[in-house]
């Protein structure tokens, strides 16, 4: 890449230079932290996906070195390339964190809410995203949309509800499979995922509408109520597989293997094989190869640390290392949102205080009398 | 009268056939155009004329065509839009049902002007009968050399071709109206690339509205500066107004964009005056996407001026006090229509004309009927008119195509205008239920008796 | 049960198809559509919309996503003609409430329903570019403008004539 191809471009004030052509998402993720938008519909392996959703709207302050106006309209950060000299503001704009609020409230306002009883809870990105940017209650008041319910066949569930339309499952079939069955019917508000003739999904690819789906809509049905994917461990795992690069991540209770997934990347999109090639596999690797005894295992899969299906695995240290990183430097010098300051609340929290020394049992009055914050 | 440059001949016994349109002087425009003019002196003409897209947006058309890219080897195509769906706009079809030839004339200079050899005209998959009309028009023209290969020996080939749409609103975008002529759901595409670089089969690609298209035919006949002179402002050459709701002469008119909006209403030569001697309440003056205005900002502006039929006048103020003179769909409303089931029928519209693909419009629109619905329905509150305003202020500007914007703006508008008749409407669920809020303070403020 | 064009309609399905560019036949969809609900009951069964998807070369599902999304393709069996009528705001301000009441009322049917008798749908749509002619139905090609109670009894008289004979 020659020097005239870069283009330097300016996100939440950290500027970064990127080819030409690059999406102004893809130059925020290289940056990585907040400064990536979230992105519900758009997928990197999957062309002509993005810019349905909106939740990666960001304003773009200045157009270009040449072109300093600004953008009128918030823009939709994964269908916009960048331009030298480019500045564009997400997490930094009062528009943009307005905007998609608006956005979360809109996908989440027909949304079901039943998290307890499906499949994608843990690994769900409109719960990551409504925890990240929406408000703690809706302002709908009105009966949630329903469907008539569709049958894809023994592999895969199809929960329309839960469904956000974020068109991935179809260029997934249109990308991956030579013969589409499935699709979007009927439109507006009652547009929905279907056969229309009530068809099952059998390509042998089609299982990767699963790990693409953004939500529960399209889940695993091999699966269906086995386990809670944080009580799971996954490892990453290979065979050697005659259709697909049979690089997986086995989900594990024990010996058992309850499920098995593409690897995916801290995007949650597809990671790429060795060679380079998207990691898509096969139906058999993912729903027919679930004894141990079919694959090598590799270790166990990295997990951020972020999410929940972390949580109580590899404490010690097993594939992950303990974070010695501070606050400031995993955040690009930003400082975290303070919530709130315990130490400020009461003298126990205090680092030098040991608890062991407070005399008997400690409860809610012994809090209050050292409570100096409040009057 | 004004000046008349698209229907002035309207009313010529069978102006419908060839025969009549050619003997009052048609296609004049095309012999001119192929044989005196070149494609950038005709491009040239446009921009000198100030035409401006008369679909709605009102985006300069000469400057719309100089943006088609002409890549070597890449055939270019000229789309026109007859996708009229706009609540309040019908004046395409009264100049497609009538003079269709003038259509096919502006097309095929036009068609020159951009190098497009195979040219489609996308129309609204109701108007069945006028897809009739122009086919016809389209075997009248060939039939006499005006289409075809080698048009006036020239060395230009053109053909034209008619396809319907099949019941969608959101096919009048031109994005979603490119692929519905691919043969796919009427789905906008996310931009860039614009239509002038990728748009019918990946290929450059201009969309411009019948009228638009109809009025390339005086401009060339004229000359750009000529037509140019009509008008006022950027406002120039005439445009056609389809008037509808309580008036006693609703029909499509031909305005030069010099008459004020009293003049308009109020006047025989047009739409005659409010039905039954009523009084005016209200007018949403470009098709129902555009601000609803009462009287009193309709026919004078905040400052106290008279308010003109062009796209200036008819925006000053911006939305605070003012609205658009759009697609020239009029619709007047009468003392006694209610404001609030005007909007829900409005937000019923853009619920159900909704593509589904983008979440703030899929959403948002629904949610928005819901709430009007249920004031209507005598059971609305006043958080309820403070979360219309909330929803609406979310979706505009936020979504793939402007129909986002379309669908929060009537309901923008009616709650700033007409806030204290919600608030009426909720106050009084019983009585809202068979009785109308009237006129208040927003009443026709020339025309109420002392 | 199978479709098959007869000879006119092969004929108009060829000239739909060779307008456009070789390769790009699937922009004859909506048209063939068209043509195909015309031809046989005014409705597109999943049989007839696989016909056209092998006449186009496409796949079935890309036929089914477009049928749906288009509001003039009728996806479920219709009566012999179907009232059409306008509801939105231009219509709704000159009256079209109390027409599309009174066609109820007359037809004893609700906004979607056929009459038992299998003539007559109705069906409510939004606007159909007739604002100034309000209010208004369309029933088939045809545009019925100016409605009023005296005219719908019309309307239906007109076209119940034409099945009785």
């Amino acid at each position: 890449m020659s020097e005239q191809n870069l283009f330097k471009v300016t996100i939440d004030n950290i500027t970064i230079e990127v080819p030409a052509g690059t999406t102004v998402l893809q130059a925020a993720r290289l940056i990585g932290g907040q400064v990536a938008p979230p992105a519900m519909c758009f997928y990197s392996k999957l062309q002509g996906s993005g810019g349905k959703c909106r939740t990666c709207l960001v304003e773009v302050s200045k157009g270009s070195e040449k072109d300093p106006r600004p953008m009128p309209k918030l823009v939709a950060s994964c269908r916009t390339t960048v331009m030298d000299g480019m500045e564009v503001k997400n997490i930094t704009s009062e528009k943009v964190i307005e905007a998609r609020a608006g956005v979360v409230e809109f996908l989440l306002l027909n949304h079901p809410l039943d998290c307890p009883i499906c499949d994608q809870a843990g690994e769900c990105h409109l719960q990551d995203l409504s925890f990240d940017h929406g408000k703690a209650e809706t302002r709908y008041e009105f009966q949630r949309r329903t469907f008539k319910k569709h049958d894809l066949g023994k592999n895969i569930q199809l929960h329309m509800t839960r469904c956000i339309l974020c068109y991935r499952c179809v260029f997934t079939a249109d990308q991956l499979t030579n013969k589409r069955v499935h699709g979007i019917l009927d439109r507006g508000d009652h547009a929905e995922i279907a056969t229309h003739i009530e068809k099952s999904l059998d390509n042998e690819f089609i299982g990767n509408v699963i790990d693409v789906c953004p939500v529960g809509a399209l889940t695993d049905k091999t699966f269906r109520f086995k386990n809670r994917v944080w009580f799971l461990k996954p490892m990453d795992a290979h065979r050697d597989c005659p259709t697909c690069s049979g690089r997986v991540t086995l989900w594990n209770r024990g010996d058992e293997v309850y499920r098995v997934t593409a690897r995916k990347d801290q995007w949650g999109e597809i990671e790429d094989t060795p060679e380079g090639k998207p990691g898509w596999i096969c139906n058999t690797c993912r729903f027919d190869k679930k004894e141990t005894a079919d694959w090598i295992i590799e270790g166990p899969r990295e997990i951020s640390r972020q999410s929940v299906i972390a949580q109580g695995h590899y404490a010690g240290n097993i594939g992950t290392t303990k974070p010695t990183e501070t606050f400031l430097a995993v955040n690009d010098g930003r400082a975290p949102h303070l919530l709130m300051d315990i130490h400020d609340e009461s003298e126990v929290n205090q680092p030098n205080i040991h608890l062991g020394k407070i005399q008997g049992p400690s409860h809610g009055e012994t809090f209050n009398t050292n409570n100096t914050h409040k009057a | 009268m004004g000046v008349k440059l698209l229907l002035d001949k309207a009313n010529v016994p069978g102006i419908r056939s060839y025969e009549v349109y050619r003997r009052e002087g048609g296609y004049r425009s095309v012999e001119k155009a192929l044989k005196e003019m070149n494609p950038e002196s005709i491009v040239e003409e446009v921009k000198k004329s100030g035409l401006r897209g008369r679909g709605g947006a009102g985006f300069p058309t000469g400057m719309k065509w100089s943006f088609i890219a002409k890549p070597e080897g890449v055939p270019r195509h000229l789309v026109c839009n007859a996708d009229e769906s706009e609540p309040g706009t019908f004046k395409d079809r009264y100049l497609m049902e009538f003079i269709p030839h003038l259509l096919l004339e502006g097309l095929i200079v036009s068609s020159f002007a951009l190098g497009s050899n195979d040219t489609y005209i996308y129309i609204r998959g109701e108007y069945a009968w006028i897809t009739d009309i122009l086919e016809d028009a389209i075997k009248e023209a060939n039939a006499n050399g005006w289409l075809g290969k080698n048009i006036l020996g020239t060395g230009f080939d053109c053909n034209i071709y008619v396809q319907r749409g099949a019941g969608a609103y959101i096919c009048g975008e031109e994005t979603a109206l490119i692929e519905s002529l691919e043969g796919k759901r009427g789905n906008p595409r996310i931009k860039p690339p614009f239509p002038a670089i990728q748009g019918l089969w990946q290929r450059p690609t201009v969309v411009n509205n019948v009228e638009t298209l109809a009025a390339i035919v005086p401009i060339i006949n004229l000359g750009g500066d000529e037509y140019a002179k009509i008008g006022v402002g950027r406002s120039t050459g005439t445009k056609l107004i389809s008037a509808c709701g309580n008036i006693n002469k609703p029909g499509v008119y031909e305005i030069d964009m010099t008459i004020s909006v009293e003049e308009f209403i109020y006047s025989d030569e047009y739409c005659g005056g409010i039905k039954g001697g009523k009084q005016l309440k209200a007018c949403i003056p470009g098709g129902s996407s555009v601000p609803i205005l009462p009287a009193n900002l309709l026919l004078k502006t905040a400052k106290g001026e008279t308010r003109y039929m062009n796209y200036e006048s008819l925006s000053d103020g911006g939305f605070a006090t003012g609205s658009m003179l759009g697609s020239g769909g009029f619709i007047v409303l009468d003392e006694d229509q209610c404001i609030v089931k005007n909007t829900l029928t409005l937000a019923r519209f853009y619920r159900h004309e909704s593509c589904g693909q983008c979440s703030p419009c899929r959403e948002g629109t629904g949610w928005m009927e819901k709430i009007l619905y249920k004031i209507e329905h005598g059971q609305g509150t006043i958080a309820d008119i403070d979360l219309l305003w909330d929803i609406q202020r979310k979706i505009e500007g936020n979504t793939i195509c402007p129909l986002g914007d379309a669908a929060a703006w009537p309901v923008a508008a009616a709650i700033r205008h007409f806030r204290d008749e919600f608030e009426w409407h909720i106050n009084n669920p019983v009585l809202s239920q068979t009785s109308n809020f009237g006129l208040q303070h927003y009443a026709d403020p020339i025309h109420v008796p002392a | 049960m199978t479709y098959t064009f007869n000879e006119i309609q092969m004929a108009e399905f060829n000239r739909l198809v060779a307008r456009y560019p070789e390769g790009k036949q699937k922009s004859a969809l909506l048209p063939a559509l068209h043509l195909a609900q015309e031809s046989f009951d005014g409705w597109l069964p999943t049989e007839l919309m696989d016909y056209i998807a092998s006449l186009l070369k496409i796949e079935p599902i890309e036929v089914y996503e477009v049928a749906s999304f288009y509001s003039m393709y009728n996806l479920k069996p219709v009566g012999k003609f179907i009232f059409e009528v306008c509801q939105t705001g231009p219509c709704m301000i000159s009256g079209s409430d109390d027409i599309i009441g009174y066609i109820q009322q007359k037809l004893d049917i609700k906004p979607g329903e056929t009459t038992k008798d299998g003539v007559f749908t109705l069906k409510l749509v939004e606007c159909l570019g007739a604002c100034g002619y309000a209010p208004m139905m369309q029933v088939g090609k045809i545009y019925k403008e100016h409605l009023t109670k005296e005219k719908v009894d019309g309307i239906i008289a007109e076209y119940r004539a034409t099945v009785t004979k």
